[in-house]
């Protein structure tokens, strides 16, 4: 069954007509020419998917495009670009947050919602009391970034990188 | 060998592929700009053993969609079997589940997914067996270990050193099967253009040379018939340094679709069957030593797997052959010839799982003892390596090791295994271990410099960076090879139609193709002067290592873990881990951080949560993804440091590099399960630890 | 997966007359898990109705308690601030569950919907008789490490995978359904069901029939979620406990302990519960209680840990709500 989906992608208005069985992340990928998004295991388990979808962090990858027309979608594509990164990007450039690249745009842009969710007070597992603000302590960016599998370990580093990023 | 003055060698630079990744611009396999791409997706064998005795493609083919479904049946034929990995749709024989048995090509991903699953295939099952034992009544002696080491070493009668010793150890340890899981899933893009007789494959490999020259074959072409494209490939582990079948059936795809990109990636999920892994292990250590510690005798004998249809012999044992200086030594690998997956190179083959069980068994000894583990492995330093009897080119293990303790605060440990009381209720130690990986050169690889009309200068070499800092730390060894600043060079990797370089494997790269580049930097400067002009060009090639015959080569270090175990629940954390290692010349000190680091959490996640686990019924690995096979997260690795000593090596390379790919998981799992020992009294001896097995064991 | 059709629902009759009238429609809600389901081929609807427009996502006060709907995420209801204050053990254990991504798709209908995650059901090529009746069960006999040790049958030995329901189970939570013959109100014990002979029902709403919201009552005493797994995040429990505690001088006047990753559903502790009320709050009462529930406990050999970690883990959430107590 075909489809026509209309989405803001990282600024820019793309329509496309496809299968209602093509992912959000199968979209970016195959139809609109946008890989920043990776496919690392297309089941919601490694979060390289991840994109800001209306301003939150989601894996792309369990999202039908069809259910999500209209979208404002930002890719890590869309941040910022090589000669002009965003400041998290900018930090894993310093911080060596990466090495063979693959789940680093989702990385990226899930510590960007991240921080958003963290400014916002949402509670984390690590938060010792769910009803108090939580800090922004390592403990809690580590843990509010588990959803990103990184199989090269550069963790500590992405950590690193994330509270440059954050303002120290 | 000359060595060069190093400016740009031991700088800490920026990733020069930073910018691209971060931003998510660089290509990988799939992410070229293909042209009206096709879709291939395999069907897999549903039983481990037997026989297809017919295929039923009628309702795949009517999707719509669908170009072509190819089988046993139809398919090209192929021009070799030497290798049965790469026997392909050729025989209606199933080896192993999971195995291909069909592919779909079609127009778009979800059509050819939805025929794949629609091909219906029978088959005649003939028993199978997936279970390794240390019995298994068809256990054999392969002639050699991978790549190249003897099976069986013995020296000295170890029976009598075990006799005359003052404290023994004896006992078994075990691993299970790991998988590589690279977060780029295996792809293959491949296109026949049949005018120009020429195949082109954008792959995730951590060789281009190494697919063409496996595959042409197969396909009947010459290799310059055949172009392998991989300027950025996400992670492999090992499982990225030969091809597998999905290369050989993306091929078969596009050659049935002449003209057209067929893009194959595979899914998580059939990574588990056709991708590599690490054989599970069964490893007995028999450690006997003298009342001051001084080894009398170690003899490590190891149990694994292989597939029925291709060997792969980890080499496990080895590491015990050289690294203390045991009177008597003997080393034994016994392979069992299962129906299961093909098994292959997972970083650090044989030094990952070996080293986790000999390191564990120092530990016991040391208990047995008395002796703190760090001065019962400085009171058994060799003089020479005892493997080869040659002295070592450097050896700096002590001074890791003495460096880490300092670091650590290894003073004020108690060494007695006991419940340790630790934090928030929790169980607290520490553990030791070292660490060792050899320095590999690769026998061939060229690198071709030209000098551009701008005065800058292209090295072009066939190699790959799989995440391990390629693109910047051998422009750094170019650089300092032709006397000149990073910026006046520019690197070609990745690509066949550069000159041919071996596998971004075995910690070899930097050695080998540095040494390559170096070579062709000295021809270059040679021919045309310390400032040649714009067209100038030469090339060079690695060369054997003649001071390899005189010394023995080998990267170093020592690795510290403090775990805390929840008493009530047995979850277990690792709160500090600090690896000190004298690996020769760092080139890039941030990359290279990089490398070590990451080598230290996939051992956390060896020791802790990675295993495969084999279903005997249905013959295959059950816990097939990411969320069933569990790799360390973020919240798993908290204070984790790398450092490395000064080391000055004049023997390895022109660069004084050993590789650090490997050595910085090499030992990780041993620390840890020294550590927990140390907290809990408790010794388990089979890996990963998970917290069933210290509840079991009466935590 | 196979083609459907995709209809956005503008309200819940419409969304429930679209599926009620088609055996092979859906609710697609979040997709986290359906999605999920969908490419492993483990299930085919060829008509989805999305149900993410519809009006059911607010949090609001509701007779004492606190109505939620259907349609919240998973992350809006753990960061709400009358879950966070009135019910601390729903938004720990939501916190505790799946990923910041997840969270922020997966619905809290969904999550009281997801399936097992028993290896062999999302394996269409073994033999499983939730997913395919009658066909066996590859996990008895097979990897079960994770599996149920509580209301087994020899037909199933699933899992609920949910940290949520958990949660709810322990707060005596209501489930609001519109179905085809109208609204009714499911007591959380009695959505899911346990396997029996027909483990391929996982709860008793009939086909068609919509969450649209869950009401909490109002809860007295401390409330705290437990999760033990392998790894320290992003990891489906080998254990959960919930657990409300109200102790009064000493006395527990109340408790309510709800276990996950044990049973075919959220178990509710109830054998525990009844020895433990009225009685004194001390670690011998809590190790008895926690020992008498899992009498019952019907182990494998590969899961036959999870006894004493259920134990342990209950003993230790209830020794922490004294100590917050007092």
């Amino acid at each position: 069954m075909q489809t026509t989906i209309t989405l803001t992608v990282d600024g820019q208005r793309r329509t496309a007509t496809v299968d209602t069985r093509v992912t959000l992340l199968d979209l970016l990928r195959e139809h609109l020419g946008v890989v920043a998004p990776k496919k690392g295991c297309d089941h919601g388990q490694c979060g390289s998917c991840t994109v800001l979808l209306d301003g939150r962090r989601v894996t792309t990858c369990l999202a039908f495009a069809v259910q999500h027309d209209g979208a404002e979608i930002t890719t890590a594509a869309g941040l910022g670009t090589a000669d002009e990164p965003h400041p998290m990007q900018r930090a894993f450039l310093d911080h060596d947050g990466f090495q063979c690249g693959y789940c680093t745009p989702g990385q990226i842009c899930s510590a960007v919602g991240m921080l958003a969710e963290l400014e916002a007070g949402w509670p984390s597992h690590v938060t010792r009391d769910v009803v108090s603000r939580p800090q922004r302590t390592p403990a809690e960016i580590r843990e509010r970034m588990s959803g990103n599998l990184c199989r090269c370990g550069a963790y500590v580093n992405i950590v690193a990188a994330i509270e440059q990023a954050a303002g120290g | 060998m000359a060595v060069v003055e190093q400016r740009e060698i031991g700088a800490d630079h920026e990733r020069r592929d930073g910018p691209a990744k971060v931003t998510g611009t660089a290509p990988y396999a799939a992410e070229h700009p293909f042209a009206d791409p096709a879709y291939a997706h395999p069907v897999q064998a549903s039983i481990a053993r037997g026989t297809i005795t017919a295929i039923d493609a009628g309702a795949a083919a009517a999707v719509p969609g669908v170009l072509a479904i190819l089988t046993h049946e139809n398919a090209e034929r192929l021009a070799s079997d030497e290798d049965q990995e790469y026997w392909v749709l050729q025989s209606p024989e199933v080896s192993f589940r999971g195995q291909f048995v069909a592919v779909v090509i079609a127009d778009g991903p979800e059509a050819a997914r939805e025929a794949a699953e629609r091909v219906e295939v029978s088959y005649e099952r003939r028993d199978h067996d997936v279970v390794l034992r240390a019995d298994h009544p068809e256990l054999y002696a392969p002639e050699q270990v991978n790549p190249s080491f003897p099976t069986d070493t013995e020296d000295g009668d170890v029976e009598a050193a075990l006799a005359a010793s003052a404290a023994t150890v004896d006992a078994i340890y075990t691993t299970a099967a790991n998988h590589n899981n690279p977060m780029e899933p295996h792809t293959t893009v491949a296109r026949w253009d049949p005018a120009a007789e020429h195949l082109t494959l954008h792959d995730s490999t951590q060789s281009v040379h190494n697919v063409r020259e496996l595959l042409a074959p197969l396909f009947g072409l010459d290799t310059e018939q055949v172009t392998v494209i991989a300027p950025h490939i996400g992670g492999g582990f090992g499982s990225k340094g030969m091809p597998h079948a999905h290369d050989v059936l993306a091929c078969l795809a596009a050659r049935a679709l002449p003209a057209r990109d067929v893009k194959l990636a595979l899914t998580r999920q059939m990574l588990f069957s056709v991708a590599g892994y690490r054989t599970p292990t069964i490893q007995r250590l028999r450690l006997g030593a003298d009342a001051d510690g001084h080894l009398l005798a170690l003899v490590h004998d190891v149990w694994e797997q292989t597939s029925r249809i291709k060997e792969f012999a980890e080499q496990t044992a080895v590491v015990s052959r050289g690294m203390y200086a045991a009177r008597a030594r003997a080393t034994t690998h016994r392979l069992a010839p299962l129906d299961v997956p093909v098994p292959s190179w997972m970083r650090a083959p044989g030094e990952n799982p070996g080293m986790y069980a000999a390191e564990a068994a120092v530990d016991e000894l040391a208990i047995a003892l008395g002796i703190d583990p760090i001065e019962l492995r400085i009171r058994n330093e060799p003089d020479v390596d005892p493997a080869s009897g040659k002295p070592y080119s450097t050896r700096n293990l002590v001074e890791c090791l003495r460096r880490g303790a300092e670091r650590f605060g290894w003073a004020d440990r108690d060494h007695a295994p006991s419940r340790k009381p630790g934090p928030d209720g929790r169980l607290a130690g520490t553990g030791v271990a070292a660490s060792t990986y050899p320095v590999y050169r690769m026998s061939v690889s060229d690198a071709t410099i030209d000098v551009l009309p701008d005065g800058r200068y292209r090295v072009q070499i066939g190699a790959v960076d799989l995440g391990t800092g390629t693109w910047t730390a051998l422009a750094q060894v170019a650089a300092d090879a032709l006397g000149v600043g990073l910026e006046q060079v520019e690197l070609q990797i990745g690509d066949t139609s550069l000159p041919h370089a071996s596998v971004a494997g075995g910690s070899s790269g930097i050695t080998t193709w540095g040494t390559a580049v170096t070579e062709a930097a000295r021809n270059l400067l040679e021919a045309h002067g310390d400032h040649p002009d714009a067209g100038a060009s030469a090339t060079g090639s690695v060369s054997k290592n003649e001071a390899a015959k005189r010394y023995a080569m080998h990267a170093f270090g020592a690795q510290f873990v403090a775990v805390q175990i929840d008493p009530d629940t047995g979850e277990i954390t690792v709160p500090r881990a600090l690896g000190v290692f004298a690996a020769g010349r760092i080139v890039n000190p941030r990359t290279a951080r990089s490398q070590l680091i990451g080598g230290m959490t996939m051992g956390l996640s060896t020791a802790l949560w990675e295993q495969s686990v084999i279903d005997p019924v249905t013959g295959h690995y059950v816990n097939h993804d990411l969320a069933g096979y569990h790799v360390a997260t973020c919240a798993d690795i908290r204070d984790l440091e790398a450092e490395w000593i000064e080391e000055d090596d004049p023997h390895v390379n022109p660069m004084g590099t050993k590789g650090i790919g490997e050595i910085g998981i090499v030992g990780t799992a041993a620390a840890v399960v020294n550590a927990i020992h140390n907290a809990t009294g408790i010794r388990i001896r089979d890996l990963p630890i998970t917290p069933d097995k210290l509840l079991t064991a009466g935590l | 997966m196979r083609p459907f059709a995709f209809e956005r629902a503008t309200d819940a009759q419409a969304a429930v007359a679209l599926v009620a009238d088609r055996p092979g429609a859906a609710f697609l809600a979040g997709g986290t898990n359906l999605v999920d389901h969908m490419k492993l081929g483990i299930t085919a609807p060829e008509l989805l109705v999305d149900v993410t427009r519809l009006p059911l996502d607010t949090v609001q006060e509701h007779d004492g308690g606190v109505r939620i709907g259907a349609g919240v995420r998973n992350s809006d209801l753990s960061a709400h601030p009358l879950i966070r204050e009135r019910y601390p053990v729903l938004s720990q254990a939501l916190v505790a569950g799946a990923s910041g991504q997840l969270r922020n798709l997966a619905t809290t209908a969904g999550n009281l919907l997801q399936r097992t995650r028993c290896v062999y059901f999302q394996d269409r090529t073994t033999p499983c008789n939730k997913r395919e009746p009658g066909s066996g069960c590859s996990a008895i006999g097979g990897h079960s490490r994770d599996l149920a040790v509580l209301g087994v049958s020899e037909h199933c030995i699933a899992t609920h995978p949910s940290d949520m329901a958990v949660a709810m189970a322990a707060l005596d939570a209501v489930v609001q359904t519109q179905g085809p013959d109208g609204p009714r109100s499911i007591p959380i014990g009695e959505l899911h069901r346990l396997p029996g002979d027909t483990p391929e029902h996982d709860t008793t709403l009939a086909h068609g029939e919509l969450i649209t919201a869950v009401d909490l009552p109002a809860v007295a005493g401390a409330s705290a979620y437990r999760k033990v797994r392998d790894r320290s995040s992003y990891a489906f429990a080998l254990v959960s406990v919930a657990a409300v505690l109200d102790v009064t001088a000493g006395t527990i006047a109340d408790v309510r302990i709800a276990l996950g990753g044990v049973a075919h559903k959220p178990w509710r502790a109830a054998t525990a519960e009844a020895r433990l009320r009225g009685g004194p709050a001390t670690e011998e009462a809590f190790v008895a209680a926690a020992g008498a529930e899992l009498q019952a406990a019907t182990p494998t050999v590969d899961n036959a840990f999870k006894v004493p970690l259920a134990r342990n883990t209950i003993v230790a959430v209830l020794r922490d709500l004294c100590t917050r107590e007092h």
